[in-house]
């Protein structure tokens, strides 16, 4: 009994000190608060009215420079499990927060996200004034160049879009196939002129084509400018790229040269290298941390695209809200590159190069592979076992074992056996479509041997 | 003490070899497979003199301690027994031995074993019905639990741990692996240890044995008060009370009775001089016979998934993917046997159809036959994966040594069947691709691609398979892009070849 009271007194005792312990905190708190408040938080608020815009010469059209690309739109499983869908909410979500922030330039195209995202873009901006934004999409007319085919699929855009004129329309993906291709799709068919008319007559507000290729054909389409005016030109154009593009690819800085001499203005893709120049070696992301701690990796990329003068705006496919506003911030407004940080890009791209990454930017022009192959998956898969050093260069390597185990174990997890590098019987339908020129098959077949070679303990 | 040394022996062994079946990293078998290997019918096949002179020395010297401690369909059957004693005490009384069905039963089991109809045999053998049990009944969940810690070292970035596949192999073996379950259950709930010396031909052998063992528990009349308080606690109805007698052929000393024992009265000491013959009278005792459900083959080749054709289309769009169709089992005039299991009746007459190598088998390739003759036994099949250069997996844990390995060069020499072309199904031919996945991946190098039209080099090429060369490993099949039928496919080899 004795004892049982004392306990008590023990609990009442402790639930005062706790009691009192409470007041106590609650009074400093805010006092801490109010001497520091930035101590708090280390992300500020995103200005709503700061954004860069750049103003095209030929019509005065004021352009953000962050211009959003609707090719990598947020996806969900659809109802019935099968495939994956378009997650409108999420688009609409993304869409209405760009807004808000000042872009005001959508890219699509007929052959997006399966098809997709020329109506999925038209449902989030029908909600605005067809005024407050500009709308850019592209006659993607790959595998069928008739004359027929080809209107029809300028026309659909009018349907899908919901719009009765388009900003800007792109010749898309000039130099995949050579010059003959080009001829096939635009020139013999007529369609170059069919398209001037439309030019013409209003529904067409800027004519421009977008490139990946070889300079031969870079110079004779630009040489077409005499006739044709192109009004503007969307290239690839990064810190790798421009000095150093993979495969077939021209350099940036004869693209970016030879635009400004006939003053086209530029339009950017694929700055970010497809989340290659975000996601990179654990020794470039600490040399960019290093310089600028409170930058993430990707803004450097945005300020380098968009330091040029004569870059109308820059092209980011955000599937994430995440990335939507680190890029808002990097141009709300932009912050232009010194001549230092150029060249301490240029020595980083050079020491991009010494990692073998793959250059696949996850466009996913190449699925669906006809033998159920999820190429983007494997390659991104090998990208990131090099990019977190679990790439052994040999069998004896000192982290062998660990590397050997987070290549296996991440392949499985990251692609479904039934759709990996073993299965490509190395048909080749893919390789046309790649814009960065890789060869599909080849690379498939080299990280089958590396895969078998490590599942085999072979040494290498 | 003597139980509780018993109880934990018991507990680990029980553990370790149930951990055996469930393993998904194959690296258990390693330091514990050698507790499969002591296995007495797997050691009686693997003719492993030594192990089988262990354990009958071991049953001489003290009884059956084997079906106490080694045997995990005992220890299986003394959790269930222990778990009905926790609701009901003393609920064990003496019965005179079924002798003629014991007997009978050991009869039946080796004419089944001399005819080569080992899987039929194994039906009322402990250690692989208990395997059946572990690898169809308990490794599922345990791999379900697996892969929810899988899933949250992906969430983490954690390489620590990796999904497992789960799927069903053969539906008949999971019906008897539940029928067993279902009978021992049952069996151990109401009568303790029946099942073992009634049905069990290991525990009939093994009483023979134990019959004339040097330690056995003896009743110590001077002490006894008469309480029946052991034969009561005797799972295996074995102590006659009344007459101070203990019937040592049943006896698995369990040791259960010396500690019920309030009056100390009951010893476990050597043998001083002839056993009292205990007396035989017709009690009542129930039987059962395991011959579960034997439905008709079921093949199982998992959802048909729609094929998607993919047409000349308007515009060709990006991302997505295909959708992959299953591939399903082509017909195999021979049945593929593991290579080390030398030839198909060598293998039916030394394998137990333990399962063991199919719950370990990493690639998905092999699965219990449905074949009347090989009923249960391992059998390969390449839809899911193939025989890989270098896994010797099976043989590795085999207990019985119906599937043995030296080394993986053997193994890799070792001509289990032979691919055959399906000229019908050949992607070059149907879909004008060019492919040679078979040949690229075949580890010996027995395919060459080379022109279907003999006069015109430029014309697509087919697989010329050198089966001299072939060792059946179904690399081409599995990795054949046709489906949902492969255009190569391996048919098995009655008798095995090194080539």
């Amino acid at each position: 009994m004795e004892n049982k009271h004392k306990k008590n007194i023990d609990r009442r005792d402790f639930l005062k000190v706790l009691g009192g312990t409470a007041v106590a905190s609650a009074t400093i708190l805010p006092g801490c608060k109010e001497r520091k408040d930035s101590a708090y938080t280390a992300t500020t608020e995103i200005p709503t009215d700061q954004m860069t815009y750049r103003t095209n010469p030929g019509n005065n059209d004021r352009v953000s420079l962050l211009g959003y690309g609707m090719m990598r739109l947020p996806l969900i499983p659809s109802p019935d499990g099968t495939h994956d869908t378009i997650d409108q909410e999420a688009v609409n979500e993304l869409v209405d927060y760009a807004i808000a922030h000042g872009v005001n330039y959508f890219d699509t195209s007929p052959v997006y996200v399966q098809g997709g995202s020329e109506k999925s873009t038209a449902i989030a901006l029908k909600r605005y004034p067809r005024d407050k934004y500009f709308i850019a999409t592209k006659l993607s007319n790959f595998s069928n160049f008739t004359r027929e085919n080809s209107i029809a699929m300028y026309r659909q855009s009018f349907v899908d879009l919901q719009v009765d004129y388009i900003d800007y329309y792109l010749l898309h993906s000039i130099g995949n196939g050579g010059i003959e291709t080009f001829r096939a799709r635009y020139i013999d068919n007529g369609i170059i002129d069919f398209l001037l008319e439309e030019r013409k007559a209003g529904r067409i507000r800027n004519l421009g084509f977008s490139f990946h290729g070889t300079q031969d054909v870079f110079d004779e389409v630009l040489a077409m400018h005499e006739t044709v005016h192109w009004d503007f030109v969307q290239i690839q154009l990064n810190y790798v790229d421009w000095r150093h593009a993979s495969g077939r690819n021209v350099n940036a800085e004869y693209l970016y040269a030879e635009l400004e001499k006939r003053h086209i203005p530029a339009i950017i893709m694929e700055p970010l290298l497809g989340g290659r120049l975000s996601n990179v070696h654990d020794h470039i992301a600490a040399k960019l941390k290093q310089r600028k701690p409170e930058s993430s990796v990707a803004s450097w990329a945005f300020r380098f695209a968009g330091s040029f003068p004569g870059v109308l705006t820059v092209l980011s496919g955000m599937t994430y809200m995440e990335h939507l506003q680190d890029n808002l911030r990097t141009y709300s407004p932009l912050d232009p590159l010194t001549p230092d940080d150029r060249e301490f890009l240029e020595e980083t791209a050079q020491l991009m190069m010494r990692y073998p990454t793959i250059p696949c930017n996850d466009c996913k022009y190449c699925m669906p592979c006809p033998y159920g192959l999820d190429i983007p998956g494997i390659l991104l898969h090998f990208n990131k076992c090099i990019n977190e050093g679990n790439m052994p260069a040999s069998s004896q390597d000192e982290n062998y074992r660990k590397a050997r185990r987070a290549f296996l174990i991440g392949y499985d997890r990251s692609v479904p056996k039934l759709r990996q590098a073993n299965h490509c019987i190395g048909c080749g339908q893919c390789n046309p479509h790649c814009p960065q020129s890789i060869d599909i098959p080849k690379e498939m077949q080299r990280i089958d041997k590396f895969v078998e070679d490590l599942k085999q303990e072979k040494e290498f | 003490m003597l139980r509780k040394i018993r109880i934990a022996a018991a507990t680990i062994c029980f553990a370790l070899i149930t951990l055996l079946f469930l393993d998904v990293t194959g690296t258990l078998h390693l330091w514990f497979g050698w507790l499969a290997k002591i296995q007495f019918l797997p050691a009686i096949l693997a003719l492993n003199v030594g192990i089988v002179a262990f354990l009958v020395i071991l049953t001489l010297l003290f009884g059956r301690i084997y079906c106490s401690v080694i045997c995990p369909l005992g220890v299986f059957q003394d959790i269930v027994s222990w778990l009905a004693s926790k609701r009901k005490r003393n609920r064990f009384r003496y019965s005179a031995a079924l002798s003629w069905l014991r007997y009978g039963m050991l009869v039946v089991f080796v004419a089944l074993l001399l005819a080569g109809l080992a899987s039929w045999a194994a039906l009322i053998e402990p250690y692989s019905a208990y395997g059946r049990i572990a690898s169809n009944l308990f490794a599922p969940v345990y791999r379900w639990g697996n892969n929810l810690f899988a899933a949250i070292a992906e969430h983490v970035d954690s390489y620590a741990f990796y999904s497992a596949e789960i799927w069903l192999k053969s539906l008949p073996t999971l019906l008897i692996a539940i029928a067993t379950l279902v009978i021992i259950v049952v069996l151990a709930w109401r009568n303790g240890r029946t099942y073992c010396n009634t049905i069990c031909p290991v525990g009939t052998v093994l009483g023979l044995l134990s019959r004339f063992s040097l330690f056995r528990p003896v009743i110590d009349t001077d002490k006894c008060n008469g309480c029946q308080s052991c034969a009561r606690n005797c799972k295996a109805s074995c102590i006659d009370a009344k007459n101070h007698t203990i019937d040592y052929s049943r006896c698995v000393t369990c040791m259960d009775c010396i500690g019920k024992c309030t009056q100390h009265a009951i010893h476990y000491v050597p043998r001083t001089r002839a056993v009292h013959k205990p007396n035989q009278s017709l009690t009542e005792a129930k039987k059962e016979g395991t011959t579960g459900s034997r439905r008709t083959f079921l093949s199982l080749t998992g959802l048909l998934a729609t094929t998607a054709i993919l047409h000349a289309q308007e515009k060709k769009v990006d991302g997505g993917l295909a959708v992959i169709e299953d591939k399903k089992i082509p017909k195999r005039a021979t049945p593929i046997t593991p290579p080390g299991s030398l030839s198909a009746s060598h293998f039916a007459q030394h394998c137990t159809a333990c399962q063991l190598c199919i719950a370990n088998c990493p690639n998905q390739v092999l699965r219990p036959s449905g074949n009347l003759m090989t009923f249960m036994q391992p059998e390969m099949s390449y839809e899911r994966g193939y025989c890989r250069p270098e896994c010797a997996k099976c043989a590795e844990v085999c207990p019985t040594d119906a599937i043995h390995l030296t080394s993986l060069a053997e193994k890799s020499s070792i001509q289990i069947g032979h691919a055959v072309w399906v000229k019908a199904n050949c992607v070059p031919l149907t879909d004008g691709v060019e492919c040679g996945n078979c040949a690229r991946h075949c580890p010996t190098g027995a395919i060459q691609m080379v022109a279907s039209d003999a006069d015109n080099p430029s014309s697509p090429k087919i697989p010329a398979i050198n089966i001299e060369r072939c060792i059946g490993c179904g690399a081409c099949e599995n990795l054949c892009p046709a489906r949902p039928f492969s255009a190569i496919y391996v048919e098995g080899h009655k008798k095995h070849r090194i080539i």
